[in-house]
């Protein structure tokens, strides 16, 4: 028997079947290949590829966890396709929408203008955990704020494209997709020219070109860019140290930075060398011991005050985490409206306000059915998917809603997209979403594709690999079959 | 180049050199024990204590273990992970300094620490046993060869790889010191010349420094221990004689910072310098006069000097403030990679 022989699309938008009985075109090359193969072949392959990441060490560390074990992001093997023209429209609305927000970065820590035409209301962006009051008239090198961004992307029943989240601070995963990429391209070599897919590896040398574009003025040339990393403890170090080395940067901690006379430096055995561009994978609160969190270890004293002196540029700036706040998503495509005079091209999912009374009242009336997020944690932490809550839990985030209810907004319980992923030797449907990696330099630019999560507990709609999320490789189309 | 990486390069190394190092003696010991007849508790605790010492872990043996059998010893040496100088634990060190720097070396050099440390940590003592310690000891041996060897062919020769070279040859020096220091009892009491169990324990330790038909090949004779220390400490050319190792360490260190023989310009290249000159300007009745625990116990002490020079001078910028009468290092500790600089979590 073939191993999509038995396949069950279920009443949910199929990304590879319309039907049970029907495949859609895009992926009928794909589909033929994977009939031809047996389970035998097919799991030699996938060990062969899982060997491989672990061999490479391409792993996360997990926190809980005392050891410090680190473990492989799980992969599937089959991989996600998408046909040009949707992807066009992805790509044009991820681009408005960066517009957008790096035009609603500078007005909030410039004029303010969008607030005091109360376009947005003024105390949902300046309550903002991540609003940075430090940030207010100090300039940023291009007027760029968002540099990197991982927008996640979700479908729902009809298969329409949403935005679920920007991700402007310090996106992560971008590793994965190019080495998800490299893998699929050992395990099954003849597909992709059979297929057609455009290719993603020119992603870190585009990275390195907006990191040198954004440099300071006064900068050597070739200015010298290095990444920050929390270290090697941190659960995405495997990603610093891959994009450092693509990039063929230095990679540096706190430690090995230090700031004299406004200027940074960093600590070498010849001495100390200065540096222009920081590409920084810590948070703002850790950056710099003398503006924000006074215990932190990993940030550079003084780092903030050369930023504001212009002597360095940091990637992403400072404050971009205001954008990323669940509140202020809301209000995207009203940015887009205000700034740029267009109709949103991507929607967003409706959001739901639990500061805004009439609002909160209806979340609280309907938890069973919503997803509730916090509106500042990431990771899939601190949320709860009404459907599939006990009463307890709801009972337990009401109060929490009711308590801080700036902190809390929620969304419709979308029924996300599913793939074919195998399990145990056959496929079976699992809900995915799609994180595209835009970067904004002199010109946006989307490495075509991004990172599709799958989430591979059966039902589950938690992509996130802190809570049991894996991967696949995604194809974009030259054609659109 | 960052001082941190310079750090990590050459801890990364002297982790890696030491676990082939401990798999060497152990492996030599067991082997010698093999040619001897059977042995009561007295005499394997006789053939068990001069390896813990030369591995300078004496002391925590005895926390941990009450009987100095092979098992216990081959255990607390390999895979005990509170034995800090544990095979186990020098590789996963080596593999966390070579994590910290992984954009610098070479992806063939990270995948095969990576590869070492994995199968490492797949290991138990029982496993060990069944297979044979000897050929464990071999896979120890070998990665470490095969680590080195990838190293050279694929890491460019610039400063980086220098400081690999320094970290090598430094804890190669000073096992080899260790090695011959922990033996010095037999030394001693110079055996005569019909003493078979004398020759055969010379002939282990030249084996353990892969040294036996290097010398067989130069001396053309007999082991002897007078001649066992000359080769091991005085030989120009054997890659594990202090000497050669000491040459060897001083050429990087110069290479480094571009000085010039018979001048320095750091604490690292006069100490280094300065110990090359003496080796080279030694012969054996040299240390016979000093008597040979002496000798050793100095030896040590100046590689410790120089790795404490390396330490101030490279790997750490900021000057350190003047310590308070610093204990005078004990010459059995190992030098170990300096806490506190380690990055915490996020």
């Amino acid at each position: 028997m073939a191993l999509l022989d038995k396949y069950q699309p279920g009443d949910f938008f199929d990304e590879m079947f319309a039907s049970e009985n029907e495949v859609r075109p895009h992926y009928s090359a794909l589909f033929e290949r994977f009939q031809n193969l047996d389970r035998e072949e097919f799991e030699s392959r996938k060990n062969a590829v899982d060997a491989a990441f672990l061999r490479q060490g391409i792993t996360f560390t997990v926190y809980s966890d005392e050891q410090g074990t680190e473990r492989i992001f799980p992969f599937d093997l089959m991989p996600r396709i998408i046909p040009a023209a949707e992807w066009t429209k992805i790509e044009t609305g991820l681009i408005q929408r960066m517009k957008a927000l790096n035009l609603f970065l500078k007005d909030i820590y410039s004029d303010q203008r969008i607030l005091k035409e109360k376009v947005i209301p003024a105390e949902d962006v300046l309550s903002a955990k991540h609003y940075r009051p430090e940030m207010v008239g100090v300039p940023v090198p291009k007027d760029i704020y968002i540099h990197i961004c991982g927008s996640d992307m979700v479908r729902d029943r009809e298969g329409t494209y949403f935005v679920l989240e920007d991700n402007g601070r310090c996106p992560s995963g971008v590793s994965y997709l190019l080495e998800n990429r490299v893998a699929m391209k050992r395990a099954f070599p003849h597909l992709f020219s059979s297929v057609g897919v455009r290719p993603v590896d020119h992603y870190t040398q585009d990275l390195l070109t907006v990191l040198q574009y954004i440099a300071p003025k006064t900068s050597s040339y070739p200015p010298t860019v290095v990444l920050l990393t929390p270290g090697i403890y941190n659960s995405a170090y495997f990603e610093h140290s891959f994009l450092a080395r693509q990039m063929g940067i230095q990679i540096v901690e706190g430690q090995d930075l230090v700031v004299q006379d406004k200027t940074v430096y960093m600590r070498t055995t010849k001495g100390l060398e200065k540096v222009d561009t920081i590409y920084r994978r810590v948070d703002d609160d850790f950056l710099d011991p003398k503006v924000f969190r006074k215990d932190s270890v990993l940030g550079v004293p003084g780092l903030v005050e050369a930023y504001r002196a212009g002597n360095v540029s940091l990637a992403n700036a400072i404050g971009t985490g205001v954008a990323d706040d669940k509140v202020v998503y809301k209000y995207v495509p009203d940015m887009i409206k205000f700034y740029l005079s267009e109709e949103p091209i991507l929607a967003n999912v409706p959001t739901y306000l639990a500061s805004n009374p009439k609002e909160c009242e209806y979340i609280v009336k309907n938890l069973d059915k919503l997803v509730v997020k916090s509106a500042n944690e990431s990771g899939g932490y601190g949320m709860l998917v009404g459907p599939a809550s006990s009463a307890g839990q709801r009972a337990d985030f009401k109060q929490k809603i009711l308590e801080n209810p700036r902190n809390f907004i929620a969304q419709p319980t979308l029924n996300l997209s599913r793939h074919p992923s195998y399990t145990d030797g056959h496929f079976e449907g699992r809900h995915v979403d799609l994180r595209p990696y835009i970067l904004c330099g002199e010109k946006i630019s989307i490495v075509p594709g991004g990172l599709t999560r799958v989430a591979l507990k059966k039902g589950s709609l938690v992509v996130n690999s802190s809570q049991g999320g894996g991967s696949k490789d995604t194809w974009v189309l030259y054609g659109d079959s | 180049m960052l001082s941190r990486v310079a750090d990590s390069l050459y801890w990364m190394s002297r982790y890696a050199e030491r676990a082939e190092n401990i798999a060497r003696i152990l492996d030599v010991n067991l082997q010698l024990m093999l040619d001897l007849p059977k042995l009561g508790p007295a005499e394997q605790k006789a053939l068990w204590e001069p390896v813990l010492r030369s591995t300078g872990d004496h002391s925590d043996f005895d926390k941990h273990y009450d009987k100095m059998t092979s098992d216990n010893v081959i255990d607390f040496l390999t895979l005990n992970p509170k034995n800090q100088n544990s095979i186990v634990n020098c590789i996963t060190t080596a593999r966390e300094n070579a994590r910290h720097v992984r954009e610098q070396i070479s992806l063939e050099m990270w995948e095969e620490i990576n590869r070492t440390y994995l199968w490492m940590k797949s290991q138990t003592l029982k496993k060990i046993m069944r297979q044979g310690p000897y050929e464990f000891f071999m896979q120890v041996k070998n990665a470490s060869h095969l680590f080195q060897g990838i190293t050279d062919g694929t890491m460019t020769h610039g400063e980086d790889w220098d400081f690999i070279q320094v970290g090598k040859h430094l804890e190669r020096a000073d096992m080899t010191t260790r090695i011959l220091d922990a033996n010095d009892e037999i030394f001693v009491k110079q055996p005569s010349k019909t003493h078979t169990s004398g020759t055969l324990h010379w002939s282990a330790i030249l084996r353990s420094c892969s040294s036996h038909d290097a010398y067989r090949k130069f001396y053309v004779a007999q082991v002897e221990p007078d001649k066992v220390v000359e080769f091991l400490i005085l030989n120009e050319f054997f890659p594990r004689s202090i000497r050669f190792c000491a040459a060897t360490l001083n050429d990087a260190l110069r290479r480094i910072s571009g000085c010039k023989e018979e001048h320095f310009t750091n604490l690292a290249e006069k100490l280094a310098g300065r110990l090359v000159a003496e080796l080279n300007y030694s012969a054996l009745e040299d240390i016979k006069t000093v008597g040979m625990h002496k000798y050793m116990d100095e030896l040590q002490i100046k590689l410790h000097g120089i790795g404490d020079a390396i330490f101030r001078t490279y790997l750490f910028s900021p000057p350190l403030p003047v310590p308070e009468a610093e204990p005078e290092p004990e010459p059995a500790q190992k030098q170990t990679q300096k806490q506190g600089k380690a990055t915490v979590a996020a």
